[in-house]
């Protein structure tokens, strides 16, 4: 596997010298909140090739961390035909004045250099062009040349951070379901790629329809649903070597919407017994199983939350699908989802502050994110059928599954802000439906 | 194990392809005969005792203990309202024709689809066509039908048989299919 062996080394270059300039102001800071907000212009200028191999690389990852910062709607970047500076040298001092006049506010320079052996080197900087300084100290990362993509994402999730003062979530991948075919007869397929649509890589055939992947909480593992023993039955499949194994296998049940709790020790999912589904976990090492709900309505889509200690998920049993709360080994639950509607498939953010979930109202479709005691309610999409929500691991993006409408329908993938901003499609090579974000690698 | 959803147009295709090969085979028995042997490959077709005179080609809709004569003259499938899976009269009708069928023919077993429309999460949905389908078989239980011959599975939203975004399609959709296979004994 490519992202195993990469090595990433991050180092800081303490033998540059920040420069001597005293802040004008206060630092550059974009704070991500509500209403509308004007994105910050910023400029990447290709990064300087320090070996003769260098030269496509460091273009290349200038674009990358460039698009992966536009991509976001917070940061809007300055055309290179508008430059006036042309950065020759990582060294050589910053001409302020020059991106200034291009109002540019932050600046990212960097070099990149290529060893005998294939081995990449990628330094950078940030600038805060108005103060005239640099924000935080430079860094390289090392990697290899196949995963020069990897070294710009780490570059941009850096970036990011010391701009917004939270995580970033460039050096991601998604696992979710390829479809290809009409709706009558469509092929599925188990498929994963980086968060902005490269790398695509298929995990299974098309031959068994395979439904809702789910990363672990390290990424190195993947749970989902697949018929292709006939029902639909959970199986567990290792990123790495793509091998996978059945988990739920009792004679005469289906099993389906499973997910990691957040040590990956224990799974919890949906089990139909004589038509009825309710929720249960299992050790995934000992296969030991328990039961966390027992009632006659309809209980799925269940989610662990962060510290693991509470379980969100559906059900019926009011007369209409709402959104509870329980205890992460069972017992009593909470109704907290209180508006009119249907909602569903809650999932718990990974900051543990929202839960995201799918609604149903009036004909059309939601996206949306609530407090996690219900208060909150926002709804952040509009559709014919938008469903199935994924946290970016940050908490501040969510990508789901949009199909439109008629004989012809499709789904693709979007993500969306948890502001309601920035919705935009995620490239994939043809339909596809079910994310599932993996953490920051 | 690889069992069949018969919703699967493809393999559907395959079986009226059969039915019919078995339908020429049948009407045309002395046409056969002058034709190359080989003509119908894989067909085969025994004709001995099983009504050759009366006109009923054997495994054709027009056998009763065929399979196809299942789900074509007794009605393999019942629909559902929105979000239900309580069975409406007509359901029943259909449904006490099926258990009938099952209880003369005790070489076949059935698996029971359920079904959803597209309005809803794919878990729901998959929830949701698990009742359907298990309604269906508690009913066939109820009509005597032994549960050991009675398998449900659950498709959910996946496998739609009409693909408008219309009730007039959706209506369709929500529904279970009673598939009939070799029973366990045969």
């Amino acid at each position: 596997m490519m992202y195993r062996m990469m090595t990433l080394a991050l180092a800081c270059l303490v033998a540059f010298q920040a420069p001597a300039l005293q802040a004008q102001d206060g630092p550059l800071r974009l704070e991500i909140k509500e209403g509308v907000i004007e994105p910050m212009p910023f400029a990447v200028p290709d990064f300087v090739p320090e070996s003769g191999a260098a030269e496509e690389l460091s273009r290349n990852i200038a674009r990358v961390v460039a698009a992966d910062l536009s991509g976001t709607g917070l940061f809007r970047e300055i055309s290179q035909d508008a430059f006036i500076s042309r950065v020759t040298s990582f060294s050589s001092p910053v001409q302020f004045a020059d991106w200034k006049a291009i109002n540019a506010q932050a600046l990212v320079t960097g070099a990149v250099a290529v060893d005998g052996t294939g081995r990449v080197t990628a330094k950078f900087r940030v600038w805060d062009v108005f103060a005239g300084q640099e924000l935080g100290s430079g860094l390289q990362f090392v990697g290899t040349v196949d995963g020069w993509r990897r070294i710009a994402h780490k570059v941009a999730d850096q970036v990011y951070s010391r701009i917004t003062g939270e995580g970033g979530y460039f050096d991601s991948r998604v696992v979710f379901v390829s479809e290809t075919g009409p709706k009558d007869n469509r092929a599925k397929r188990l498929s994963i790629m980086d968060y902005d649509g490269a790398n695509l890589k298929y995990l299974t055939d098309s031959s068994s329809i395979v439904l809702a992947p789910r990363f672990s909480p390290t990424g190195d593992r993947v749970l989902y649903t697949s018929y292709e023993s006939g029902f639909p039955r959970v199986y567990v499949l290792d990123v790495a070597s793509v091998s996978r194994r059945l988990l739920e296998s009792q004679d005469g049940t289906m099993s389906f919407a499973p997910r990691f709790s957040p040590d990956g020790r224990t799974v919890v999912y949906s089990l139909i017994q004589g038509g009825n589904t309710d929720i249960y976990t299992m050790d995934i090492a000992t296969g030991a199983s328990q039961r966390l709900t027992n009632a006659p309505s309809i209980e799925t889509a269940p989610s662990f939350s962060p510290d693991g200690r509470q379980i969100v998920f559906e059900s019926d049993r009011s007369g209409t699908n709402q959104i509870y709360v329980m205890n992460a080994q069972g017992g009593e639950a909470r109704r907290i989802s209180g508006g009119t509607g249907q909602y569903g498939t809650p999932v718990w953010s990974p900051r543990g502050d929202y839960i995201a979930f799918t609604k149903q109202s009036k004909g059309r479709f939601h996206i949306g994110v609530m407090r996690v005691n219900g208060e909150e309610e926002r709804l952040l999409t509009a559709s014919f059928l938008d469903e199935g929500p994924t946290w970016s691991p940050n908490g501040r993006v969510i990508m789901f599954t949009r199909e439109t409408q008629g004989a012809q329908g499709q789904s693709r993938l979007w993500s969306v802000d948890i502001t309601g901003r920035n919705l935009r499609q995620v490239q994939t090579p043809g339909g596809a439906s079910d994310p599932s974000w993996s953490p920051l690698q | 194990m690889k069992t069949t959803p018969t919703t699967n147009k493809r393999e559907r295709g395959t079986k009226m392809k059969t039915f019919q090969k078995a339908m020429i085979l049948g009407t045309g028995l002395l046409l056969a005969a002058c034709s190359s042997p080989d003509r119908f490959g894989d067909s085969t077709v025994d004709l001995n005792g099983t009504g050759a005179n009366s006109g009923v080609i054997a495994g054709s809709a027009s056998d009763p203990t065929s399979p196809a004569y299942f789900s074509q003259t007794v009605g393999d499938r019942v629909l559902f309202p929105v979000d239900q899976h309580t069975l409406t009269s007509t359901a029943q009708q259909t449904l006490n024709g099926q258990a009938q069928w099952l209880l003369r023919n005790t070489d076949y077993d059935a698996l029971i689809e359920g079904h959803a429309d597209e309005q809803g999460t794919r878990e729901y949905n998959l929830a949701l066509g698990a009742r359907r389908a298990n309604s269906v078989q508690e009913y066939l239980i109820s009509q005597g039908v032994p549960s050991t011959r009675l398998k449900v599975i659950s498709y959910g939203k996946e496998r739609p048989i009409e693909i408008c975004s219309e009730e007039s399609c959706y209506a369709q959709n929500r529904r279970s299919v009673t598939v009939i296979s070799a029973g366990a004994g045969v």
